[in-house]
Formats: structure tokens, C-alpha cells, sequence
């Protein structure tokens, strides 16, 4: 089983990194997280104390809605091209290949995210402490996103409106992991971490059998 | 061209399966068995469920009524090619291989060796059907079931794809080919699909006479 989810998770990985038939590869997400960072300062203005005090709440946003962006080329397209078809043909479960997606998905939009965030944090005038319990906040909750950001995108698949209505379904289901990360800011709110670590966990255990059951169902 | 193992036990069964889409029953009754070297022609026209019938015995649709008995790894080609339109063929069916843990067939029964380094997505209606029917073969399953797999193949390569199902059969693998063409393969039973149309005003028009 393991030996054959490897070729998939690198063809997966490949696919989400660079980006091809139609999907938008890793760059996407990531700068659009940089141009909401970018742009928040023109719109509140320059004042380094107001967006010292909420600038990390809006790389909260910014990576919530950068983890939204790719939903409907996470799952659909193969679907769409039988691959699931072949793979439950050998036997290979659907959760396990959703489980390998939402690895593949994670490094793709979480990982340049956590790089980009102190980039980011310098556009906004956050200090190294606030950068720090940021930059642990994504650690602990991307991952948690990105599950939500799998199972959704499976659900939706073969939905004619899939995309509007996977960005629809994210919102409510990613607040839990926003209201603690972004409440972990708040002074004396470290413990809003362990929370998120919780809110992700729980994610992750869901995602890939209520994504599975979901691709089996819609083959009927 | 294909060698399958553990031939003892292969076996492809169906028992008075029924197959409901939406409102609709599109078929009932059906029934088969089959052995090693069997073929099954299931015949009938547009629409009348030849696909969702390859589907349920795949295993990937639930029948509405009726079992399917398998025993044996199955390998299915249908309309969805399965293979990543970005990729050069020869990479596509590289990853199947890797997955299956076959090697790609020496002699190259499909002429795929001078497209290996074409994008799939720039392929022609029948040379994306030679792809599939390669994949098919690579996956060394005992059990083909092949949906129209004859569509969008000129004449020779159509005569050679059925050369191909005639050496499976060899080998002793069995298939099923849903396909609206004539085939001209040795001893190939026929399921016509019409016989197993319910009638418009039979016992399945839910009684709505009022």
C-alpha cells in the first residue's frame, strides 16, 4: 500500500507545487496572501500601532482565504479524469489518497505560506513576538486547513457551481482555527495554540473518510 | 501478450442484477458467468446501460437489485483515459506502471513508442484509445472490462486491439466489452441489453394508473 500511495503523493505533490491543467500551482495562493498583506496598510493607513495591534489578525484572513483559493482543482479534475475510478480499482482507498492529498496540499499552500509570513509581518509592522506566536498559529493550523480545504474540495467535486460553493462551505467550517489563531494574538491568549493544535487534529482524524465517502457517493 | 497468475479461481458472475438511474430502471435481470477465456459482448444501443453495467461489475456502482461475483483483479478502460493531460505519454503511463508494478511491454503492442514524448493532452481520439488500452495491459489484471474500446480506432487498430483481447483470452483472462461495433472475436458470448428493458407499462411503472 505504501509503495504504491509514494508515486501518487510525488504526482500530487508535483501537480499542487507547479501547477497544470488548469490548476494554479503553489504561487497562487501564496501571492495572493501577500498582495491582502500588502494592501491592508494602504487602506487602514500607515500607522504602525494600529497595524501592529491588527495586523496578524489580517494574516489570519489572508491565509484562511489563500487556503480557499485552490479548493476546486484539489479534487475535482481527477475525479473528473477517472483517476479515482483506477485507483479504487486496486484496491487503494479512498481515504488513504485523500490522507496523501492533504500532505501534498499542506506543503503546497502551507509551507510557503509559513515563509512568507514574516515577509508579510514586516509589510504590516508586527513585532518579533507577535511574528513568532503568527508563525506557530500557521504551524499549528494550515494543516488543519488544509484537511477542511481537501474534504470540501471533495464534496463539491462533479457540482456544477462546485467552486463558488466550496469557498461558501470553507468559511463557516475554518472559523474555529481562525477565532484561535488569530485569538492567540490577544495578550494572555497563548493558550488559544493548543486550541488550534486541537481544532486541526480533529480536522486531520475527519477530512479523509468524510472525503472518501463523499467520492463514493458521487460515483453513484 | 498478457501472462495472469493464479488462474485457478478467476471468476466474473452476475446474478439477476437490476440497475435504477434517477426514476428509471434501466435494466433487469441480467445474469452471466464467466471463466477464464471467456469473452461477453454486451450489446444494445445508446443509453440503455451498457456503461453503468460495466460500472457494476467493476465494483464502483452498487446494482439497484442482484450480485456480481469477482474473483480476480479487474483492469477497466471507459471514456476517461486516466492518464495527465500535461505529461508526455511515455511519463503518464510510467506512473501507472510504478503504482502496478509492471514494466511497459517490450513489443509495444498499441505503437506507442514514437508519442512517448507528446503531451497526452495533444493526442488524437484514437491514440488517446491506444493509450488506455496500454495502460489496460500494463495493469496485468486477469479481468478486462472494457467500455467502447473500439471507438475512434481506425480499421487496423481496431483489428489489432481485438488481437490484444484475443491474446488476454489466451493467456486466460477474461473480459466484457460493452461496445454498439460488431466484434469479431472467437466464441464470443452476446448479452443483448434489450432483452433486459423492462416494460414501459410492466410491473416497474409503479402502478401509477390511478
Amino acid at each position: 500500500m505504501i509503495a504504491r500511495l509514494w508515486p501518487i503523493f510525488r504526482r500530487d505533490l508535483a501537480l499542487l507545487l507547479r501547477g497544470a491543467q488548469g490548476r494554479g500551482g503553489a504561487a497562487l495562493p501564496l501571492l495572493f496572501f501577500l498582495a491582502v498583506a500588502m494592501l491592508y496598510p494602504f487602506a487602514v493607513g500607515p500607522d504602525a500601532r494600529l497595524l501592529g495591534r491588527t495586523g496578524a489578525g489580517v494574516i489570519w484572513v489572508a491565509a484562511l482565504l489563500a487556503a480557499i483559493l485552490p479548493l476546486d482543482r484539489l479534487v475535482e479534475p481527477d475525479v473528473e479524469a477517472g483517476l479515482f475510478d483506477q485507483w479504487a480499482l486496486r484496491g487503494l482507498s479512498e481515504e488513504a489518497l485523500l490522507l496523501v492529498r492533504i500532505v501534498a496540499h499542506w506543503i503546497s499552500f502551507g509551507v510557503p505560506l509559513l515563509l512568507a509570513t514574516p515577509i508579510a509581518a514586516g509589510l504590516l509592522s508586527l513585532d518579533a513576538g507577535q511574528l513568532a506566536t503568527v508563525e506557530w498559529g500557521l504551524l499549528l493550523g494550515t494543516p488543519g486547513l488544509a484537511a477542511i480545504g481537501v474534504t470540501i474540495a471533495a464534496l463539491t467535486a462533479g457540482l456544477r457551481a462546485g467552486a463558488a460553493l466550496g469557498g461558501l462551505l470553507a468559511i463557516p467550517l475554518t472559523v474555529p482555527l481562525l477565532i484561535f489563531g488569530a485569538g492567540s494574538l490577544q495578550p494572555g491568549g497563548e493558550g488559544g495554540l493548543g486550541l488550534l493544535a486541537a481544532c486541526s487534529l480533529v480536522a486531520l482524524a475527519v477530512a479523509p473518510f468524510a472525503g472518501a465517502a463523499a467520492i463514493r457517493a458521487g460515483r453513484e | 501478450m498478457t501472462k495472469v497468475d493464479h488462474m485457478t479461481a478467476l471468476h466474473l458472475a452476475a446474478h439477476d442484477i437490476a440497475c435504477r438511474r434517477g426514476d428509471r430502471v434501466l435494466f433487469r435481470g441480467v445474469g452471466f458467468a464467466l471463466g477464464p477465456g471467456d469473452a461477453l459482448h454486451l450489446a444494445g444501443a445508446n443509453g440503455i446501460g451498457k456503461s453503468s453495467l460495466i460500472r457494476i461489475l467493476a465494483g464502483l456502482m452498487r446494482p439497484f437489485a442482484g450480485t456480481v461475483e469477482r474473483q480476480g483483479a479487474v483492469a477497466l478502460v471507459d471514456e476517461r483515459l486516466a492518464l495527465d493531460g500535461h505529461l508526455p505519454l511515455g511519463r503518464a503511463l510510467a506512473f501507472w506502471h510504478r503504482i502496478d508494478g509492471t514494466a511497459p511491454d517490450a513489443d509495444d503492442p498499441f505503437g506507442l513508442a514514437d508519442l512517448a514524448d507528446v503531451p497526452v493532452r495533444y493526442l488524437s481520439t484514437g491514440q488517446k484509445k491506444r493509450a488506455a488500452l496500454a495502460r489496460l495491459a500494463a495493469a496485468k489484471a486477469p479481468i478486462w472490462l472494457l467500455d467502447e474500446p473500439l471507438n475512434g480506432l481506425d480499421t487496423a487498430w481496431a483489428a489489432q486491439a481485438q488481437a490484444a483481447i484475443e491474446a488476454h483470452r489466451a493467456g486466460g483472462g477474461l473480459v466484457v466489452i460493452a461496445s454498439h461495433q460488431p466484434l469479431a472475436l472467437a466464441g464470443v458470448k452476446t448479452l443483448a441489453m434489450a432483452d433486459h428493458v423492462p416494460l414501459p407499462h410492466g410491473d416497474d411503472a409503479e402502478g401509477d394508473w390511478a
